[in-house]
């Protein structure tokens, strides 16, 4: 895939070097050969060719490694089951590899929370550079504590532009740019980073069992009421402190909002087809930060690229997650593929259509709740009471993970605002986009938030009104205009320590919110599988709202704000959608 | 370019696997692991993969005997075999084995069969090239086997 290839030399000779990676593979012949690649980049290598023993010995050292490749096809477990293990039980950067190239199947991977996709053969240049998934981890490790230590709410808004006809939307950044910012911005942090004790205090293991109670609390609390103090009474473990039980609530949500996010993507994808040489880039990058993604799309090439956004869900069972759907709806959330009229040849990309969704959240700060809300509002087909559930759920994640005001790297904002595509041609509501660029405000994000913030309520309102506020909550049904008011408060809300953390770590922050709408189901049935069902409804959901088009036309806004754009290719595709399309593409892709 | 006349069998040897379409740049990946610490690093690997592909090409020969195919089956078991044959960069193998897939795919157990044999054929042929290449690498010494531009 040559994902890695775009992105140049380490910063650091010492870090990468002693790299604890960990290789599963059912073929030997693979298993020596990564090996001796692996031993070649100085890392430390242990490999195993049984999926169960590579569980076994991540179990037994949890600690003892800082990354896992793993063969998608392995006769004893399916090597997406590993992924959803590994990344709620470790919570360690998994790079997957098949000979196959599948999109729908890259696809998969992505979305169950690789990290990358590495297609067989697999060349030295792209193990070569893996130490960058660890690091990248590392940094929202450090902002995860950080966060949690100061408790905020987080508000987000929601930015949703309509795409009409061609649907094209707009890209933002380059990813790999981003990145390389992001990783000069934290240089003061390398240390720190490096050095994983320093990162974590006294990390607890948390054991099937304990996970096992975990969940009980939480099911037993009610989602919309879990707070780390409940669940750690609840569970009545003497040496649990609430530290430790909020750190896995809220990674917690974070893998259920994967989950959630993995439908959502889904269904943009069987929408849309894409055609963004950039997007292939972004692929690896999605894996990791799930929000992070964005796409950027040359105007000359003509095509316009998505951000995207992933959300990867690890744990998705897709037979579950199938069954799930019928049972509860036959929805027909699918975009028609007419309705974005991006051309996506490889998963990556179809990824990053789906992301778009993301980056709006993302670019906004506050923008990410109103991705998972809206998503809630939206399934109103059969769901009615489960949005409801989500959003108060999600309104608290959003508080927890708000405490992240602590980090705004400069780097990160950068992301955010940097270069915008402009996807003129496409949205006819926005004429003229111009592109900014990226350079112009580190600083200055925070002001464009609140400015974004109120512009956004005003020019958003009907369409979104998402708030992160219960009330909201209550109301979600798909009236927009209800939320208005809501939003409004919230824009003022939203403050620059907001968008800082947001921008720092996108990624968090989306997991954050789809943790929240995830967590209502598995109150339900206590089958994390059943976030699938909201995912579906999620994606379904967005066709249902009403953007106001109209209102993106500013320009000025449009300059700020260039994630509404994102969204809104997503949300014509509900006009487009065709339920039995959709149900048969699901298939195709998933099954 | 080669010292030796050995040498130069040896290159011409290996160019032709290149030539005719037997192996593709992943053996030149592999020859490139080649370094002190594993000198015969790619035979070492080629074994392997004929010792390990055997089990998966028997178990293809036995699900082609049960009728009606189970192209599932089948498809899995040619994709880890493709997956297998990438590695060592089986180039006429793994096109083969890709043929049969498609024809898992479209139900075809007729083409199914034809493209078996075909690539029981180009297995069994790389196989003995490269075993001959590889006694005659061994003959010229352990520098001449490493890597050298294609």
């Amino acid at each position: 895939m040559g994902v890695e290839s775009g992105f140049s030399s380490p910063r650091n000779d010492v870090f990468p070097a002693g790299l604890r990676v960990l290789v599963v593979d059912d073929d030997p012949t693979w298993l020596k050969i990564l090996e001796k690649m692996l031993k070649k980049c100085s890392y430390e290598v242990t490999t195993c060719c049984l999926a169960r023993e590579a569980l076994n010995l991540l179990r037994e050292r949890k600690d003892g490694y800082d990354i896992v490749i793993s063969d998608v096809n392995m006769p004893d477990m399916d090597g997406f089951k590993l992924l959803e293990h590994v990344g709620l039980e470790m919570d360690l950067p998994v790079i997957m590899m098949s000979v196959d190239g599948e999109t729908s199947r890259v696809m998969k991977g992505v979305q169950h929370g690789a990290c990358d996709y590495l297609l067989k053969p697999i060349r030295m240049k792209e193990l070569r550079n893996i130490w960058q998934h660890v690091f990248r981890k590392k940094i929202h490790e450090v902002r995860d504590i950080e966060s949690l230590e100061g408790i905020e709410s987080i508000h987000m808004t929601r930015s949703g532009s309509d795409m009409f006809d061609d649907g094209h939307l707009l890209g933002g950044e380059d990813i790999t740019s981003v990145r390389k910012r992001k990783d000069a911005d934290n240089k003061h942090d390398d240390k720190d980073l490096s050095d994983p004790s320093s990162t974590k205090k006294a990390r607890v293991v948390w054991t099937v069992d304990l996970h096992q109670k975990f969940v009980k609390a939480v099911n037993q609390i009610g989602f919309d009421k879990v707070g780390p103090k409940k669940i750690l009474d609840l569970m009545n473990v003497p040496w649990l402190t609430r530290e430790n039980v909020a750190s896995h609530l809220q990674k917690y949500r974070l893998y259920l909002s994967r989950l959630q996010k993995e439908s959502d993507i889904k269904n943009s994808f069987t929408g849309m087809n894409h055609s963004d040489p950039s997007s292939k880039d972004s692929t690896a990058s999605f894996g990791h930060h799930n929000s992070m993604n964005v796409m950027q799309d040359d105007l000359s090439n003509g095509a316009y690229s998505f951000s995207v956004n992933n959300s990867l869900a690890q744990n998705v069972d897709l037979k579950g997650h199938e069954g799930d759907r019928k049972g509860i709806t036959s929805v027909p959330v699918a975009e028609p593929k007419g309705a974005l009229s991006i051309d996506i040849p490889d998963p990556n990309k179809a990824k990053s259509s789906h992301i778009s969704f993301d980056h709006s959240l993302g670019s906004v700060d506050s923008g990410l709740n109103f991705a998972s809300f809206n998503s809630t509002n939206l399934v109103q087909y059969s769901w009615s009471k489960i949005p409801e559930i989500q959003f108060k759920q999600e309104c608290e994640p959003l508080q927890l993970e708000n405490g992240f005001s602590q980090l705004p790297l400069p780097g990160s904002h950068h992301h955010m605002q940097t270069e915008y595509l402009q996807p003129s041609a496409s949205i006819s509501s926005g004429p003229s986009i111009t592109e900014k660029e990226a350079s112009s405000s580190r600083i200055e994000v925070k002001p464009m938030y609140d400015e974004y913030g109120r512009n956004h309520v005003k020019h958003l309102s009907p369409m979104e009104a998402v708030d992160l506020f219960p009330v909201q909550s209550k109301n979600h049904t798909l009236h927009n205009q209800v939320f208005e008011p809501i939003s409004t408060s919230t824009s003022s809300m939203k403050s620059p320590d907001v968008s800082l953390n947001w921008l720092t770590d996108l990624e968090f922050a989306q997991r954050n919110l789809n943790g929240g709408a995830g967590i209502p189901f598995t109150s339900l049935s206590e089958d994390i599988q059943v976030c699938w069902l909201q995912g579906d409804c999620y994606a379904m959901n967005f066709g249902l709202q009403d953007f106001d088009c109209t209102e993106y036309n500013d320009p000025a806004l449009i300059a700020e704000i260039p994630f509404h754009l994102y969204d809104a290719p997503r949300f014509d595709h509900d006009h487009l959608f065709d339920p039995a399309e959709y149900s048969a593409l699901d298939k195709g892709l998933f099954a | 370019m080669e010292r030796n006349p050995m040498g130069r069998q040896l290159a011409i040897m290996r160019q032709s696997l290149f030539d005719q379409g037997y192996l593709d740049e992943q053996f030149i990946q592999l020859e490139e692991l080649q370094d002190d610490a594993n000198p015969n690093f790619v035979e070492e690997v080629v074994t392997l993969y004929y010792r390990d592909s055997a089990r998966l090409i028997l178990n293809i020969e036995q699900a082609l005997e049960r009728k009606p195919f189970d192209f599932n089956k089948l498809d899995d078991y040619m994709h880890q075999f493709k997956g297998s044959s990438s590695s060592i960069g089986a180039k006429k193998v793994k096109a083969e084995s890709t043929l049969f897939r498609e024809y898992c795919k479209s139900g075809n157990g007729e083409g199914c069969t034809r493209t078996f044999q075909q690539l029981k054929k180009e297995y069994a042929t790389l196989r003995k090239k490269l075993e001959a290449y590889f006694q005659m690498a061994r003959q010229a010494g352990p520098m001449e086997t490493a890597c050298r531009p294609k």
